[in-house]
């Protein structure tokens, strides 16, 4: 069979799943494309949600406009979920009670929010964000004369709670580790953003265990394991999230904290990829380390690379992990894993912006994480990701040294 | 060609193989000077989410959008890939007694 014969079809349309359907036809695929996904909207970006999609009348921000999956002869299924894979005869069954037939599967089923393992199911007034339609229904607990109080310190809930300290609602933001972003972040960048949040208005509690979720009527209660009782307009749980194997599981695909892929995407079915959110993979760089990202940019690098090794291309993953965070007019920028440093040293870039770089005992560059107002931290964020790919071993008093342009290291 | 154009810089304010951002007339634009000692202009806002590109990383002719690595040419404007799929409205420009100036209208 010839690659122009193959029909790929994609779980998910999510930015993963929606970058691979258009990376497939940039890279001359001529067969069939069939990208399925579970809302009812086509693919949207998920970052704004926490943000400028909190807005009254936001709309969604489309990874493109519907007729281009069109114009791309990209069989695009909406509201239609996938309720089984047959590997051995290489077919999906849809919710719609048809079946699809493949020659390539790529699974880029994201992830959901976690909840919490104890108090009263979600409902009106306990939500999680993850979707738009969770921006949808969070938008009427924004504004003045609103509570909002928000379970973890990470990417989510503080984003969350810098737009709701904007809609000039009131925000306790709670977390049971003693900081926030424990998890990718180092302290001093972490401890720059809770500054910031303290001095908006946010009631940051760090290292406080919660005991019970209420929900009655107009409010929504946390009480911590003190007795302390945080009453709410809405409660919003953004303890992470877990990625969506059940259908790859019930499949028999292999699982390792995500649908355990190799450096090639692959699955451990023949013909099956999984990519993005949903997968965990060995990270070359980082010493083939497992790892499972969630991040934007993770997703459309494993939705073009996947496309193009169903194509035959063979291309090892080589990304190196960038994610960012947008709070008040903050940015923060991380590129690279800082697990496992021996060193680090800072750049301080003037203002409040500076950049923590993070190395190995034998000095090479893990990581680079940087916080700066409006994108002042950028281009030394991706220089410094071109240096982690090299595995490049920059002189830690010229990473320091604000002086001496970045650039100048990449020679 | 008569009062159009509109001066940026002194030529030596751009390093090579960078960029800076210019406010003019409530509009704003990314100058950019290339490694091999080129001039050129762009519209200065990112077609994908109206970030400055001023901030982002100039690589042999592609502009890199310090937000989410949108890749431009600046010297077409043409938009390299996802997540950007708009081209970037370029400018002429001019280089006269050491100093830049782009034509805007």
């Amino acid at each position: 069979m010839t690659l122009d014969k193959q029909t790929v079809v994609i779980i998910g349309a999510g930015e993963c799943g929606a970058r691979a359907a258009f990376a497939l036809r940039e890279n001359g695929h001529t067969g069939k494309v069939v990208l399925i996904g579970a809302e009812p909207l086509h693919p949207y970006e998920r970052p704004p949600l926490s943000k400028a999609g909190l807005a009254d009348g936001a709309e969604p921000v489309y990874v493109a406009p519907r007729q281009r999956f069109a114009e791309q002869d990209i069989d695009l299924k909406t509201a239609v979920s996938v309720t089984g894979i047959d590997c051995a005869a290489r077919q999906v069954a849809l919710s719609t009670d048809e079946q699809v037939a493949y020659d390539a599967l790529l699974i880029a089923t994201g992830a959901t929010a976690r909840r919490l393992p104890f108090g009263p199911k979600p409902g009106k007034r306990i939500l999680t964000l993850r979707t738009f339609e969770d921006a949808l229904n969070i938008r009427p607990h924004l504004g003045e004369g609103r509570h909002l109080a928000i379970i973890g310190g990470g990417f989510i809930g503080l984003e969350l709670a810098a737009t709701a300290r904007k809609s000039g609602a009131r925000v306790t933001l709670v977390e049971g580790l003693p900081r926030v972003l424990s998890r990718g972040v180092p302290a001093s960048i972490a401890s720059a953003i809770a500054a910031r949040h303290s001095a908006e208005g946010v009631d940051l509690r760090c290292g406080v265990s919660i005991a019970e979720l209420e929900e009655t009527g107009k409010e929504a209660t946390i009480v911590l394991t003190d007795g302390t009782r945080i009453v709410a307009n809405l409660i919003i749980v953004g303890v992470g999230a877990a990625p969506n194997v059940a259908l790859a599981e019930s499949a028999g695909l292999a699982i390792d904290n995500g649908i355990a892929v190799d450096d090639r995407l692959r699955t451990s079915a023949a013909g099956v990829s999984a990519a993005g959110d949903c997968c965990s993979f060995p990270l070359a760089l980082y010493g083939s380390r497992r790892v499972r990202l969630e991040a934007w940019r993770n997703a459309q690098d494993q939705g073009t690379l996947a496309a193009r090794n169903i194509l035959g291309h063979d291309q090892p993953i080589s990304a190196v992990p960038w994610f960012w965070s947008d709070q008040y007019d903050l940015t923060l920028q991380v590129a690279g894993l800082a697990e496992g440093a021996a060193t680090h040293v800072t750049r301080r870039l003037g203002g409040n912006a500076f950049i923590e770089f993070h190395m190995a005992q034998d000095g090479r560059l893990l990581a680079a994480s940087g916080i700066s107002e409006g994108n002042a931290v950028a281009r030394d964020i991706r220089i410094a990701e071109m240096l982690i790919a090299r595995r490049a071993r920059p002189d830690p008093e010229k990473l320091s040294d604000p002086d001496i342009r970045m650039k100048s290291l990449l020679n | 060609m008569s009062n159009d154009w509109v001066e940026v810089c002194g030529k030596d304010d751009i390093d090579e193989e960078d960029v800076i951002r210019f406010d003019h007339n409530g509009r704003t634009y990314a100058v950019y000077r290339s490694p091999d000692d080129t001039f050129h202009a762009t519209a200065g806002l990112c077609t994908h989410e109206q970030i400055h590109l001023a901030d982002g990383l100039v690589m042999d002719d592609i502009i890199e959008c310090p937000k989410h690595n949108g890749r431009f040419n600046y010297k077409t404007g043409e938009a390299k890939g996802a997540p950007v799929c708009v081209n970037l409205q370029t400018y002429p420009v001019k280089v006269e007694g050491g100093s830049v100036f782009i034509q805007v209208s």
